[in-house]
């Protein structure tokens, strides 16, 4: 069967077989950030934004995309022009195997689109779902808390500058 | 300072070949034993950004999986049902008539090798005693045929299909009754042996036996004014990377095997799979992409036979993937154990006597049964003066998942028993424990017997402590949890407060066996390729050691282009295990560095018209004397390529460590425990730790968080459950649960820099020593808060509610029994260890609670 979604800002039309989910979808389609870790929705390391809202792709049927808008890894930013998450997860060192950091900046991400001004507890709710083996989470959890309060200080000269 | 030549080899090593008379200027390279201390530090103890943290978020760093291939087969193995089985009949024409099914494997098909997947240096200290497919199991999961398909389903769909007729053998899980005369032999093939000669004896299920003793413990106990004896119990867990063990396999447009591989050992895993499917090592090459963790599951040679297999059968590309369930049941483990301690403390808080007996359970196989065992006993024994020590250990073969290296490596389980019997001492004599430790724990210019004693399957190196920050580690995190405010302190009402701690020491290397190398070659705008067998699986191991480089070399961390794992490109190295990487192949790096240097002073001095010994290096920039003259690095390397006795500035450098300094670590931990439903709550943790000096601060702070917080969940939730078959019931994150945000204690740590002067730029190791302290320090700290001395970890609510339950009881008990029957056993009996000997404290601590005898 079709599937007609957006990615990342851009139109696919994909080939899926009915049962395929959408973790092996994304992957086949080059989505690489997409990565597999248990198969069952309960490590986040293949954490995807359908419609602005952080989905276990690996859970998900790839039909249920059907229309919608995906955003992954790749679609935050690139070594050239970083997203402020990933920049924040950089300087904080949150990054060792790295695995498990696409599935919790777009979970990061999902963050800040609703929640402007986190405290640490909300950033720990945010990120429950993403499982990290290396880290400890204190640093990653200092970096949405950085990008957060980046992200409100270019909002503010952009506003001043208006 | 210039190591002689002489180098103890040990009797009891393999035979080397006979070693010719060294010639007056050899071209077998030395190691120094110490390596210069500058003036001050420009690129390494400073927190520079990781080297490829940017390709990683932004997902441009590739993993196994992430390479696309043309007509690549998925591989699923069939896993057995049963603990312990004989295959009587296994037919496959089912399965090959799948669509998709290309090819099936069982152990017909392939010949028969035994060997280790341990994936340690050669010859191992492990036992040969597993296959690739064998025609008997020996624990829930293990091979019992290799399917290759076009798709995952249908390899899946055709692993149902295969016809096993197994005879179930009785199994044994009771690592206490494994060596009984009734106990079903797990390893009766006629093949199985162990490559160096160490004690064997599969027989009896028996993998193997250490011992070793220091003094005389019997003398020591009855010096003793007490003498306590508690029996430990340390618990299976997995490692859990995020990524399951992957492997991919191919042949290049020469026909060799190319395994890429999510490996901690790429060249143990070349030498082991060409050992295994019967190839030259020039016939494979093995290459280490980006790693999703390994923790020391990935030591293991898992995957790489197989897919090795599937490729040169089928001439085609294929992968194959862990589950999360194959992950936990038929990857590696930590080795659960059985640890008894018997230790005698005198009034004055001399420790007179340890004796530690260990029996580890290594499962199906005897994946670093040996050396695991000898950690035990190696990192933890030296840690506190004690004239009269000694260690027995045996390592039996049970029909559980199978043993291996995890992080911490033995030391783990070691310390739980050996920090929590420390508590007791203390209790037992009314000292604060911290006090008690202080009094007892090594410091700076002392040394262990235990060092010679316990190696790696032979002698070990006998050392000095050179470096010791574990006195500031105390004090500093004292502070942090405030124990002089909180200990003691329960407060009333159903929810009581305690605080534990514990000390800890690692290693860093295993000395004169393992070994790294680097090869460094200039480039014409300054820049340097930096080509490595060290094996960075996300610990940071090329940015750490980019920056040994760009500091001896004199340039900035962003001049090193760093490539790591890969046996065709890189030299060898032992790959990332032993807590070796920085302090070993950090050595390798100085001496490869400074050959470079070395090159680039001499153009430069030749482009200057200037003595060589004038020379001063820069930030790239070479001066001459009085820095009237200068030429950049780019300029240097553009002369040597193109203009005057043209050469590649380049070197190789080795280093193998002549010691194992430990890195020095206190934990402390903060509970509330709920009285009446036993949960445990961590409010807070500190770890300081002393790991010379830290090359990359944030790095090591990294490793020091991760590492508590893998230990932390280990100690309260983490726990292998199995049914009466011996099959695991909650192989998956939702039942096996490893901690997340929303558990997190206020987790602290930090640093105590010292100076060791053996590593490079005075570094020690960081990475393995903090998973081990939440066990103990949790431990304890359950045990000032309630009075309950937890031996079963993990701490559940229900264990900790069932001990608080039985503590009331005997305390009624026990006040109508004669004092001194309060559960020793004579110092020189326990052949055996006291195998229930849990005997609760009294309630009332502070005055001896300890299950101890007063002796004089």
């Amino acid at each position: 069967m079709k599937l007609n979604t957006r990615i990342n800002g851009k139109e696919y039309c994909l080939e899926i077989k009915p049962n395929a989910m959408l973790i092996d979808v994304l992957r086949q389609a080059g989505f690489k950030g997409v990565k597999f870790g248990c198969g069952e929705g309960s490590c986040g390391a293949c954490a995807v934004m359908i419609n602005g809202r952080p989905r276990n792709s690996c859970i998900t049927l790839a039909g249920a995309a059907e229309g919608v808008e995906i955003l992954t890894v790749e679609g935050l930013g690139n070594p050239e022009k970083p997203h402020v998450l990933q920049q924040a997860f950089v300087d904080s060192g949150s990054t060792q195997c790295g695995y498990c950091n696409p599935g919790s900046l777009i979970a990061a991400k999902a963050l800040l689109d609703s929640n402007p001004n986190p405290t640490a507890e909300d950033v720990k709710d945010a990120l429950d779902g993403n499982l990290c083996r290396c880290t400890g989470y204190v640093k990653r959890i200092d970096a949405v808390l950085q990008a957060a309060e980046a992200s409100k200080k270019t909002r503010k000269s952009t506003r001043g500058k208006k | 300072m210039a190591k002689t030549l002489k180098k103890e080899t040990s009797k009891k090593a393999a035979p080397a070949a006979k070693v010719a008379a060294a010639p007056s200027i050899s071209p077998i390279p030395e190691s120094p034993l110490v390596f210069e201390r500058p003036d001050k530090f420009n690129q390494v103890n400073h927190s520079l950004t990781k080297v490829d943290s940017m390709g990683l978020v932004c997902a441009q760093q590739k993993y196994v999986a992430d390479l696309d291939m043309q007509g690549l087969l998925h591989i699923k193995v069939l896993g057995s049902p049963h603990a312990h089985a004989v295959i009587k009949s296994i037919d496959v024409k089912e399965a090959e008539k799948i669509p998709g099914v290309v090819a099936v494997f069982t152990y017909k098909d392939v010949p028969r090798v035994v060997r280790t997947t341990a994936g340690q240096g050669f010859p191992e200290p492990s036992p040969y005693d597993t296959c690739l497919l064998d025609s008997k199991v020996r624990f829930v999961g293990d091979r019992v045929a290799v399917v290759a398909a076009e798709t995952p389903e249908a390899a899946a769909e055709a692993c149902t299909k295969i016809k096993v007729q197994y005879q179930v053998l009785k199994a044994v899980f009771d690592p206490e009754r494994a060596r009984d005369k009734d106990a079903p032999v797990i390893h009766d093939e006629k093949d199985c042996r162990v490559p160096i000669p160490i004690f064997y004896d599969p027989k009896h299920n028996h993998c193997s036996h250490v011992e070793t003793a220091v003094g005389d413990v019997k003398k020591g106990f009855k010096q003793a004014d007490y003498v306590l004896e508690k029996t430990y119990y340390p618990h299976y867990a997995q490692h859990c990377p995020i990524e399951p063990h992957i492997c991919m396999a191919y042949l290049d447009e020469n026909d060799r095997l190319v395994l890429r591989t999510s490996t901690q050992v790429p060249f143990h895993a070349r030498r082991i799979t060409a050992q295994t499917l019967g190839i030259p090592v020039k016939k494979i090459r093995v290459i280490k992409p980006r790693i999703g963790g390994g923790f020391g599951t990935k030591q293991e040679v898992l995957l790489e036979d197989v897919c090795g297999l599937v490729t040169l059968k089928t001439r085609r590309p294929c992968i194959w993937a862990l589950t999360r369930a194959e992950e936990f049941m038929a990857a590696r483990t930590r080795h659960p154990m059985v640890i008894t301690i018997q230790s005698g403390v005198k009034k004055n808080g001399a420790i007179t006597a340890i004796s530690m007996r260990i029996i580890s359970n290594t499962g199906a196989y005897g994946s670093h049964a040996l050396t695991v065992l000898s950690n035990c006993g190696s990192k933890v024994l030296p840690l506190y003066r004690a004239e009269n020590i000694e260690f027995i250990g045996d390592t039996v073969y049970t029909n559980l998942p199978v043993g291996g290296a995890y992080r911490g490596y033995g030391a783990t389980q070691a310390a739980f028993a050996m920090e929590c019997q420390m508590d007791e001492m203390a209790e037992a004599i009314g000292m604060d424990p911290i006090k008690f430790r202080q009094l007892n724990h090594i410091k700076e210019g002392e040394s262990s017997p235990i060092f010679k004693a316990l190696g790696e399957g032979r002698e070990g190196v006998d050392m000095a402590i050179g470096s010791c920050g574990l006195s500031k580690c105390i004090t500093e995190g004292m502070k942090r949890i405030d124990w002089a405010k909180k200990y003691g302190k329960p407060g009333t009402g159903s929810k009581r407060r305690g605080l534990g701690m514990c000390c800890l020491m690692q290693g860093s290397s295993i000395p004169e066996i393992d070994m790294g190398a680097v090869f460094i070659k200039m480039n014409e705008d300054g820049s340097f390729n930096m080509l490595l067998g060290a094996t960075d699986l996300g610990t940071g191991s090329d940015t750490v050691l980019a920056q040994i480089a760009a500091e001896t070399i004199g340039c900035k961390l962003e001049e090193m282009i760093v490539y790591s794992s890969d046996t065709d490109m890189t030299p060898f190295d032992v790959g990332a295990y032993a807590s070796s990487t920085t302090y070993l192949t950090g050595g390798a790096v100085i001496n490869c560095a400074k050959k470079v240097r070395e090159q680039i002073e001499a153009v430069a001095a030749s482009m200057m018209g200037e003595d060589m010994k004038n020379v001063t290096i820069e930030n790239g920039v070479c001066y001459g004397k009085g820095r009237k003259n200068k030429v950049t690095f780019g300029q240097v390397c553009n002369y040597a390529m193109y203009e005057h006795k043209q050469f590649q500035i380049g070197a190789i450098g080795s280093h193998i460590s002549h010691a194992s300094p430990p890195p020095f670590s206190a934990h402390f931990a903060e509970v509330e425990v709920d009285t009446e439903t036993g949960e445990v709550k961590l409010l807070k943790y500190v770890a300081g730790v002393d790991c010379g000096t830290a090359i990359n601060p944030q790095l090591a702070d990294g490793q020091t968080q991760g590492a508590c917080m893998n230990g932390i969940s280990f100690a309260l939730t983490e726990e292998y459950i199995f049914d009466e078959n011996g099959r695991m019931l909650n192989p998956n994150f939702g039942n096996y649960k490893i901690w997340s945000t929303k558990d997190m204690p206020e987790l602290e740590t930090f640093l105590v820099p010292t100076y060791e002067k053996t590593g490079p730029y005075g570094a020690k190791s960081v990475s393995e020593i903090s998973i081990n302290g939440a066990l103990p320090a949790i431990g304890n700290a359950i045990k000032n808060a309630v009075g309950v001395r937890i031996t079963r970890p993990p701490f559940t609510a229900e264990k900790v509610l069932t001990a608080m339950k039985e503590l009331v009881k005997p305390a009624k008990a026990a006040a109508k029994e004669p004092k001194a029957k309060a559960g020793v056993s004579k110092a020189a009996k326990p052949a055996k260890p006291a195998v229930k000997a849990e005997k609760p404290a009294k309630a009332t601590a502070k005055k001896a609670t300890v299950a101890g005898k007063k002796k004089k």
